[in-house]
């Protein structure tokens, strides 16, 4: 029996320190420690064996399994909520098979890293191009000097301008960390000045204790940092502009609700969360009947969570708030109450839980501007607030209703003499915030949890932009928002989150007692009687 | 029903007379659920709740305790810590239960500790805390800090050879104590005060673009870096998510968080977050036969196939357990016979092994870290290769290294100062 395991042992060695055979080094693969399971790894890379990317790629992305009945290693897909699986090295089809017959081969981040990098040796010719700037990618981070003949090689056979820019980065990565001669390496700290991003610095950074390059590295960290500052300053406003879309987008239906018709209504958070959950109903819909229609899904749910959050404030408003107009005491404790309501519902019918709701492809990744990353989820928050801005703008300012509603808030009185219906106003314009605040939830579903709890959180940053902004004027709300935005985020490096929202705050509070009115200031009779 | 009343009212009667003898006459033994089902916290504490009602049911299946049938008694507390106190004082007064499960966060703990104490009755707590803490009726079935946080920082030390740490939490106790001794831990093995980085955020903070671009210009020093998260609750999902589309993959930077298990990934895309690691004393992809039990167990009770068990719920598991062992072997529901007898006690967890009580009032566990899969589960990539005792008092921070924790007699002290031989009088 020992003496059957030393040869099992003695056998496995041979194997590996002889170039052993791909379907050999396979076997080896799902047993064993993460460091030696990682020179399997690269062994099998070595072979050049065709099937060795696809078998290498299934690894990565998990989905490699050992049968339990027979070991055979298989590689898994799902379709159609099934489980199909393949054998990992002929690709001939075994069938489905249930959750428990398989077991999984083992893969954590370090092994991941050395399937990048084996793989993108084997991938730099690859037809498709972004499997070649993949693999130039990954050779930039693993810095194997052993690969510099080949990235050099490539980089002769290669036509696509792209690639090529990709594949010098690598070449100048990876000649730093080789045994080049020193003139190529100061060549290359300067091609990584040029570069001058984090990546560069990553690379940089090491370097500045060494004897010959120390002094060039320093240079070009220091000239790297400098230039990073600057562009700091513009990732920040970025920021700030950014945080300052998601506060107009909660702040605006505010805005009406209470800066036009003086109402505080406490249940404004959970209008938001309700806009939020038709998104998730929307594309829990979509997920079950029409998948191809996920792209649209935001674009669905948007007019719905209109129309739901907005019904929701009719109802608020013919239900409870129009008998309480004039009592601001009132009005508050029974929209908190309110809100509790509609919380308590939500987690009733939706549970308590974090409910998923995804990011269409568009909505997803980022893009460089200069240094500066864009995600395009905030991206396209801002372009959205801004046309929920000028959209409610024009209502208010061009249609028949916005002229009745600025008619009923400036004198009550006289537009009824007029003719207007002055409640069904009063429930068009609450229903018109609320509806409003349902848009908010639709994007703010894009970068936050949905859950009973979402509304909240936005409930006191509302309010705070609506009083600094100065109540009653939609402008107010807009220069509101994006200064507190801008501000917040200028200041969170130097003071941290939780002191820069202590400081806003506080400047806030301090800015008020100097202007009441906030901001824009409406005047007239209006604002006296 | 008005049987029960009076019953009860008659019980009442009985206890003015008798005193303490009342209890055992009871034809239920009462058993308080003490978890928010409204609030912020309802999102985690819900579940538990749930858990709990499975428990008891199943063990009333068994034929109870002592012959007795088990009665749970659930209550609110709305996320509220204050109402917590008074919550835990009506679970103990009014429904004179025998014990209590429940609570989530360690201030909800320390504002219930006071109740507990004067009115003697037993708390068992599900969740991971900060340690510093052994109160003579309270039982901490999660994990201690040295039962998570430091075995994931090993294990990021070992396999991912990570040099540069960012410490990433909820500004309150919890992630403030944990970093400090994470802080002493790493400090202690000879890691630079620039190359560890902290980072407070306020509660449900949701605008992570700053910080998640510091942790990227933190991370471009050429030297390998981590996050370790202690950030609460509704908080993760905004910052898995800007993660992700900052590009921020598990392979350049993993985040290792404790308080984000298969509940809070339930609300979340995973496809992104793959290779980002947890460290738990259970995950639901163990495999054993008394998880695939309870995972069975559970889909039945809620109806639902779909629904995750998570880390809590096997603390419940385990502590609710100990305290049915240990009242079967007291032949008592008595809180101060339970507390001596259940010391010692050692039951199956589901992670294929046993968890046996310690004198200080923690259990022994295995500890786990797993890997984010696309399916919203773990893999498990390392684990202990044996239990660990939780330690009450850290032995990483100086004011805390020289106390020990022993509630049987004849020491009966939470916070034994070793130095100078005394107890440091009552904790808390």
């Amino acid at each position: 029996m020992l003496f059957r395991a030393l040869i099992a042992c003695l056998l496995l060695l041979a194997s590996l320190a002889q170039a052993a055979t791909f379907e050999e080094l396979a076997a080896q693969l799902p047993e064993g420690k993460f460091d030696d399971r990682a020179k399997v790894v690269e062994a099998i890379a070595g072979t050049g064996n065709p099937a060795a990317v696809p078998l290498l790629e299934a690894l990565a992305e998990g989905d490699l399994q050992t049968l339990k009945a027979d070991d055979r290693l298989i590689r898994v897909t799902k379709e159609n909520k099934k489980t199909i699986a393949y054998d990992a090295l002929s690709g001939e089809r075994i069938g489905e098979i249930g959750r428990r017959d398989g077991r999984k081969v083992k893969v954590n981040n370090g092994l991941r890293r050395t399937i990048r990098a084996a793989l993108s040796v084997l991938t730099l010719r690859d037809p498709n191009p972004f499997k070649r700037i993949e693999a130039a990618e990954a050779a930039f981070k693993s810095a194997d000097a052993e690969q510099l003949p080949a990235l050099k090689a490539a980089l002769e056979a290669e036509e696509n301008p792209t690639v090529m820019a990709a594949l010098t980065t690598a070449i100048a990565a990876t000649t730093l960390s080789s045994g080049e001669p020193t003139q190529a390496k100061l060549e290359a700290i300067s091609l990584m000045r040029e570069q001058g991003d984090q990546q560069a610095l990553s690379v940089l950074a090491p370097l500045m204790e060494n004897e010959e390059l120390g002094e060039a590295a320093t240079e070009a960290v220091a000239a790297i940092e400098r230039s990073q500052a600057l562009w700091g300053i513009g990732q920040n406003v970025w920021y700030g502009l950014s945080l300052g879309s998601v506060l107009l987008l909660a702040a605006i239906g505010l805005a009406i609700t209470f800066g036009v018709m003086g109402v505080i209504n406490m249940a404004h958070g959970e209008l938001v969360m309700i806009g939020a959950y038709t998104t998730f109903a929307v594309q829990e819909v979509i997920r079950n009947s029409a998948p191809e229609l996920f792209g649209y899904s935001l674009l669905i749910a948007a007019p719905l969570a209109f129309l739901v959050a907005g019904l929701t404030g009719v109802g608020i408003e013919r239900g409870v708030v129009r008998f309480l107009y004039g009592r601001p005491l009132e009005t508050l404790l029974a929209t908190w109450g309110i809100s509790l309501i509609l919380q308590q519902t939500v987690r009733s019918i939706f549970g308590p839980n974090n409910r998923e709701v995804g990011n269409p492809d568009w909505m997803s990744g980022a893009f460089e501007l200069g240094q500066i990353t864009i995600t395009y989820n905030r991206l396209w928050i801002l372009i959205f607030a801004l046309i929920v801005f000028f959209g409610l703008l024009m209502v208010l300012k061009r249609t028949p209703l916005g002229l009745q509603m600025r008619a009923v808030t400036q004198n009550r009185a006289m537009a009824a003499n007029m003719g207007i219906r002055t409640g069904w106003v009063d429930a068009m314009t609450f229903g018109l915030g609320a509806g409003i605040a349902g848009l908010a939830g639709v994007a703010l579903s894009q970068i936050d949890n949905v859950s009973p709890n979402l509304g909240q959180s936005y409930i006191v940053d509302s309010f705070m932009v609506v009083v600094f902004g100065g109540a009653g004027n939609l402008w107010g709300a807009l220069a509101g928002a994006f200064s507190l935005g801008i501000a917040n985020k200028f200041l969170e490096p130097y003071t941290g989150a939780v002191l820069a929202k202590i400081l806003v705050l506080v400047a806030i509070i301090l800015f008020i007692q100097k202007r009441p009115r906030g901001l824009f200031a409406v005047r007239g009779r209006a604002v006296e009687a | 029903m008005t049987f029960t009343k009076s019953m009860i009212a008659g019980l009442g009667l009985a206890a003015m007379l008798n005193g303490t003898t009342a209890l055992a006459q009871e034809d239920t033994i009462k058993v308080g659920i003490l978890h928010s089902l409204s609030g912020t916290m309802a999102i985690s504490e819900t579940t538990l709740k749930d858990a709990m009602l499975m428990l008891i049911e199943e063990q009333n299946k068994k034929g109870g305790v002592l012959g007795k049938q088990l009665e749970p008694v659930v209550v609110d507390p709305a996320s509220d810590w204050p109402l917590f106190a008074e919550k835990a004082r009506e679970l103990l007064e009014v429904h004179e239960v025998a014990a209590v499960f429940g609570n989530w966060t360690s201030v909800s703990r320390k504002s219930v500790l006071p109740v507990f104490e004067e009115l003697n009755g037993l708390l068992f707590y599900p969740v991971q805390y900060e340690g510093e803490e052994s109160q003579r009726n309270v039982f901490y079935t999660g994990a201690a800090p040295n039962q998570q946080a430091i075995p994931a920082v090993d294990y990021l030390l070992a396999e991912e050879e990570v040099e540069r740490w960012v410490l990433a939490g909820t500004d309150y106790v919890y992630p403030r104590t944990t970093n400090k001794i994470l802080e002493a831990y790493l400090k202690g093995l000879g890691v630079a005060e620039e190359d560890i980085m902290i980072n407070y955020t306020p509660f449900g903070h949701s605008d992570w673009q700053t910080i998640v671009s510091d942790i990227k210009a933190f991370g471009s020093a050429g030297k390998k870096t981590a996050v370790v998260s202690t950030i609460n609750g509704d908080a993760n999902v905004p910052f898995y998510k800007e993660l992700g589309n900052q590009g921020i993959s598990a392979e350049d930077i993993p985040v290792v968080a404790f308080s984000v298990g298969e509940e809070e990934l339930a609300g979340l895309d995973t496809e992104p977050l793959i290779g980002h690691l947890a460290a738990w004393n259970y995950f639901m992809s163990v495999e054993s036969d008394a998880n695939d039990e309870f995972i069975e167990a559970w889909h039945a009770f809620i109806g639902d196939e779909d629904r995750v068990t998570n880390d809590p719920m096997e603390a419940h598991y385990i502590g609710f357990n100990m305290w049915v062992k240990a009242v079967e072997k007291a032949g008592t529901t008595d809180p101060d016979a339970v507390i001596d007898s259940i010391v010692g006690v050692s039951v199956p967890n589901l992670s294929g092994g046993y968890s046996a009580m310690m004198p200080n009032h923690h259990i022994t566990k295995p500890v786990l870290v797993g890997e984010i899969q696309d399916d919203g589960q773990f893999d498990i990539v390392w684990e202990t290769s044996g239990l660990v005792v939780g330690d009450a008092w850290s032995d990483y921070l100086p004011e805390s290294a020289v106390l020990i924790s022993d509630w049987r007699a004849p020491m009966t002290c939470g916070n034994f100062n070793v130095e100078t031989a005394q107890c440091g009088g009552s904790v808390n």
